[in-house]
């Protein structure tokens, strides 16, 4: 297996102006058209941006750097309870507050971002000891912490306990979601696409490769995890303020496995795969309810499992590998997208 | 070059298969075009069939709590259409399944109210469900009735809200002042389960009026639902000596800790709550539930012809004994069935004004009135658990 | 000083059935390095498998010790032949894949056993017939011993006893010594990989199908979703006692059943499921290889 890293140009997908440009639609979708959705319809697609924004950030650890998560939704939590709490605390002592759309804005913004952090702090506390060790372990650890973290949120009363956290105010809109997947998008595409990137990419074909080529593989290795558990949080956070109310039964063992199965679905090292599969799997989810009004019986859960055994023995790069969406684009689009004869990312000669 | 025409084609197929997904849900767009007028004019009132959704846990965890209501709103919906159904409408019952998921429950809630156009929706079991569905009834303003979620919480969450059993703080209330007056004991042990927010609320309110009332809580343990082995607990609580231990869990957990409790020569009785209410008590529990006390809605001893009708029933047609999560999806089922035939329209505006109005309606967990915070109120029965029967002991008034 | 020693023997009662669960999973482990989450369900099967098995026979009626041989002797054959078509089907097709390829598959066919359980079985809990019943209690003063407890720790050791004997005095046992050393090598030596790990997959599933039948006899509510939480833990226990290594797998089921016994008994009653992964986290920290465990640096 070898790398081959190519240069990095700062035209087309990768110019600031097409993200900027991304990111005023997404308003002006919000101002103008996401109203007159059916309210199903929105729900869904703003159960599509949360799990973009999980499943991109997922992809990181577990495509990108070759590392077996299946502890997100901890972090999830984590980002989600705290956020919620600082809104719903704010909102109680200050019930004025919350009537101005700018200074709830501001507030609900700063407490995502504190939840960010805060998963940030604990993906690190998780991931330096578990990222040291070789083979399987990680994946257990964050189950293992997906569990404790549980736990610990069953005892805290100030959150509820197994009560849940009720009545958190509702600032989760269109626009925020969004613009937090354009965010996560964003960092993620920079971070695989620059040098330290790079490091996680040797880590993930060979961890010993790496190294001795002057890779710190641990120091890499918590790095994505870190950033990952921080984009997780974020989600929380967004999630937390969209269905308003949290409860630790929410971030189980499957809800984390929720998100393995939409990078592994689209493809463990594409962010477009981890976009589409996330957003199918959401949809596909709703699309199968009308199966199960007519047999009464939840098929969902088993057929993700078997569609997951097959993959794996099918395609065990995931739909994508690890290309892009824009790699199967007729090459003139393609270069003019991208801006120049590059690939997206480096391909992986196998 | 065959390689990339394959991944080619596998992109094809899964954009192609998201649109479809997408037209999927734009198709089942609401039958009416009155869904966006705000009054939450039931949507397809006009037709000659009215639509019920059901919220439930049919998988997950917590499915046997799902299907036991499910049987029971299932058997209510079944008579009434059998009786010509409401208004000379019939009912169609659409039921869904949130893998016993909160944000799964709003999804499905959303959809009933969207795209399946329902008048009204019953679920959850669970309050931690029931509280994430309540806004989104609330905000179409789609009647919700709660068959079993006692958090007081619930309720609160809008006007659209209801429930058809009491709340913890009464059925804690009940069994406080039945261990302090009828058993006489003063020195209780709590074993609750921190899983289960029905426990939590229950064992909080237990000890509350109990202390009030004199007595002492001599510890505090607890489990998660789900756990097999609890000598430990138990240990730890023999060795405090109490003179009985209240255990507010479900009837999953309960028999197993009945069984340990004995084998650890803890003779003392044990007392619970309506979670108890199940055949597969006695059967787990066998003969180790002997001398324990539980408040349930109602007793299955009970003469009265609605108990006794619904309970024949309910074995003819699934072959086995309801339990009391049975016994509240029917009653919630009945009781909005009973509301829309009251009703002055079908509008969820006069659904709610009838369902307020409920009164001294015969339940089968007893005689049911909806107070102003859309909360049942109905008198407690306790029971005591004797070699595989459930005898009446008392009636509790609220 | 009663509620202590009463404490010590709930640990190792408690401990016998996770050593019970640990045994197969560190069998597998030490054999494929792979974390089989599917180990857990297998022995949700073994005890569905020894509850049918009860009710066709109707074992419950004379409950007598061959009645319960009986019941785990069903269990395992079933737990064997689902074994042996995880591997065939699952795993196999895998083998050379990267070991997340294997991984991901392993939760696949977990969360598969689990909700397909719940379809076929129902999800609502199940009562284990009592198909063998020792009478009277043994009691000494206020110490109480459940009689079945006393035979799972007699089980437990004694399967430890005889899997040892395989692994280190059989042509079998060598030969799986052999694949575990080494894959290539092995086939290499003439030694079919493929067949011995099939033998020690079906060896392993029918050790999870007996464990099964005697938690179903001692905690008597079975359910789809019981393989979940010990299954676990049972992990746990193995990664404790150093993976792959038997005794160390009774071991690290010993002390965590303990551990778990006096958090509970005497400290922090809700914090028992964190116990066990606080225990796998710092294990790794410290001593990832466990407690028995031989160090084996990655080679190029």
């Amino acid at each position: 297996m070898t790398l081959e890293p190519k240069a990095v140009s700062a035209t087309g997908i990768r110019s600031l102006w097409s993200w900027l440009l991304a990111f005023a639609a997404i308003w002006l979708l919000h101002f103008f058209a996401v109203d007159a959705l059916d309210p199903y319809f929105f729900m869904i697609l703003m159960y599509s941006g949360i799990n973009i924004i999980l499943a991109v950030s997922l992809n990181l650890v577990n495509g990108f750097t070759g590392q077996f998560s299946i502890g997100h939704a901890g972090f999830m939590s984590v980002g989600g309870y705290v956020a919620a709490f600082l809104t719903t605390s704010l909102r109680d002592a200050h019930p004025e507050w919350m009537t101005d759309s700018v200074l709830s804005t501001g507030i609900f913004l700063l407490s995502t971002w504190i939840g960010g952090l805060a998963a940030c702090a604990v993906g690190y506390v998780v991931g330096l000891p578990s990222l040291r060790l070789k083979g399987d372990y990680l994946a257990i650890v964050t189950l293992g912490f997906g569990e404790i973290i549980r736990v610990v949120l069953l005892n805290i009363d100030a959150v509820g306990g197994a009560r849940g956290m009720p009545n958190i105010p509702p600032l989760t809109t269109f626009g925020w979601v969004y613009s937090g997947v354009l965010l996560t998008v964003f960092m993620v595409w920079r971070v695989v696409t620059s040098g330290g990137g790079r490091e996680l990419l040797a880590v993930r074909e060979d961890e010993i490769a790496a190294e001795a080529t002057g890779v710190n593989s641990t120091s890499a290795k918590v790095r994505a995890f870190v950033l990952g558990s921080f984009f997780a949080g974020v989600a929380g956070a967004l999630f937390a303020h969209y269905l308003r109310y949290l409860n630790p039964a929410t971030f189980d063992f499957n809800r984390s496995f929720e998100i393995v199965i939409m990078v592994v679905l689209g493809g463990m090292g594409s962010i477009t795969g981890s976009i589409i599969a996330a957003v199918f799997l959401t949809g596909v989810r709703e699309a199968l309810r009308p199966l199960q009004e007519l047999t009464r019986v939840d098929f969902r859960m088993v057929i993700y499992s078997l569609m997951l055994i097959l993959l794996m023995l099918t395609r065990p790069r995931g739909l994508f590998g690890t290309r892009e969406l824009v790699d199967f684009l007729p090459r003139a689009l393609r270069e003019r997208l991208l801006g120049g004869k590059k690939r997206s990312k480096p391909e992986v000669a196998t | 070059m065959m390689k990339n025409a394959i991944r080619n084609t596998v992109g094809a197929v899964l954009l192609g298969a998201f649109a479809l997904s997408g037209a999927a849900c734009k198709k089942a767009a609401p039958p009416s075009g009155s869904a966006g007028d705000g009054q939450g004019v039931a949507q397809t009132a006009s037709g000659d069939v009215i639509r019920i959704g059901e919220v439930g846990s049919m998988t997950g965890s917590e499915a046997t709590f799902g299907t036991s209501t499910h049987k029971g709103i299932e058997l209510a919906v079944k008579q009434v259409n059998a009786a010509g159904g409401v208004r000379g409408k019939k009912i169609e019952l659409i039921s869904l399944d949130d893998q016993g998921k909160p944000d799964e429950a709003a999804t499905a809630a959303t959809k009933l109210i969207t795209q399946n156009g329902v008048s009204a929706i019953l679920g959850e079991v669970a309050s931690s469900r029931s509280m994430a569905m309540a806004p989104i009834a609330q905000n179409h303003k789609v009647i919700m009735v709660s068959p079993s979620s006692t958090n007081p919480k619930v309720t609160e969450l809008g006007d659209y809200v209801f429930r058809v059993c009491f709340i913890d703080p009464f059925q804690g209330t009940v069994m406080a002042k039945y261990a302090l007056d009828n058993l006489k004991i003063k020195k209780v042990a709590i074993l609750r389960d921190v899983k289960n927010d029905y426990s939590v609320g229950l064992a909080n309110f237990f000890a509350e009026t109990f202390k009030k009332g004199g007595g002492e809580i001599v510890i505090d343990q607890s489990y998660s639902a789900g756990d097999i082995d609890f000598k430990s607990q138990l240990t730890a609580i023999r060795a405090k000596a109490p003179e009985g231990i209240f255990v507010p869990g479900y009837y999953t957990e309960v028999g197993l800790i009945a069984r340990q409790a004995r084998e650890l020569g803890v003779k003392v009785p044990l007392m619970g709550g309506d979670g108890w209410d199940s055949p597969k008590l006695k059967e787990i529990g066998g003969e180790a539930m002997n001398n324990s006390y539980f408040s349930n809605h109602y007793s299955s001893e009970d003469k009265s012809p609605v108990v006794q009708e619904f309970i024949t029933q309910f074995k003819a047609a699934y072959n086995e004994v309801p339990d009391g999560l049975s016994a509240a999806g029917y009653d919630a089922a009945k009781i909005l069935f009973d509301a829309m035939g009251r009703a002055k329209s079908l509008a969820s505006n006069d659904i709610r004004e009838a369902l307020a109005a409920t009164k001294d309606y015969p339940g089968v967990t007893g005689k049911i009135m909806i107070d102003e915070k859309r909360n049942a109120v109905k008198s407690a029965v306790v029971l005591k658990v004797e070699n595989g029967e459930f005898r009446y002991q008392t009636t509790v008034n609220p | 000083m009663i509620e202590f020693a009463q404490h010590l023997i709930n640990g190792f009662s408690l401990g016998s059935i996770y050593a019970l669960i640990a045994l197969g999973y560190t069998m597998v482990f030490g054999i494929l390095q792979l974390i089989n989450f599917a180990h857990g369900d297998v022995y949700m099967l073994g005890a569905f498998a020894g509850m049918y098995a009860s009710r066709w026979l109707k074992l419950d009626q004379e409950p007598s010790l061959s009645a319960l041989l009986a019941a785990i002797g069903i269990a395992m054959l079933v737990c064997a032949i689902a074994g042996f078509l995880i591997e065939r089907l699952a795993y196999r097709p895998l083998r050379r894949a990267p070991r997340i390829n294997v991984l991901i598959t392993a939760v696949g066919v977990s969360l598969f056993l689990e909700f397909s359980g719940q379809l076929v079985f129902g999800s609502d809990p199940k009562f284990f017939p009592q198909i063998f019943r020792v009478s009277g209690e043994w009691s000494l003063g206020e110490l109480k011993v459940n009689p079945i407890q006393v035979i799972v720790f007699v089980i437990a050791l004694s399967l430890m006893a005889i899997l040892q004997y395989i692994i280190f005095r059989t042509r079998l046992g060598r030969a799986m010594r052999a694949v575990s050393f080494s894959h290539e090598l092995a086939s290499l030596m003439g030694i079919p990989t493929d067949r011995v790990i099939s033998y020690t997959f079906m060896l392993g599933s029918a050790l999870a199908g007996a464990a099964g039948v005697l938690v179903g006899l001692t905690y008597p509510k079975i359910e789809p979703l019981m393989g979940v939480l010990p299954g676990l833990k049972a992990f746990v226990a193995a990664v404790f006692g150093g993976i792959g290594n038997v005794a160390g797998a009774v071991v690290g089921a010993m002390t965590l059943g303990l551990a778990e016994e006096f958090l509970v008994g005497y400290w922090a009653p809700t914090y028992r499921d964190a116990l066990a992964f606080s225990i796998l986290i710092l294990i790794l920290l410290f001593r990832p290889t466990g407690i028995f465990g031989k160090g084996r640096s990655e080679k190029v």
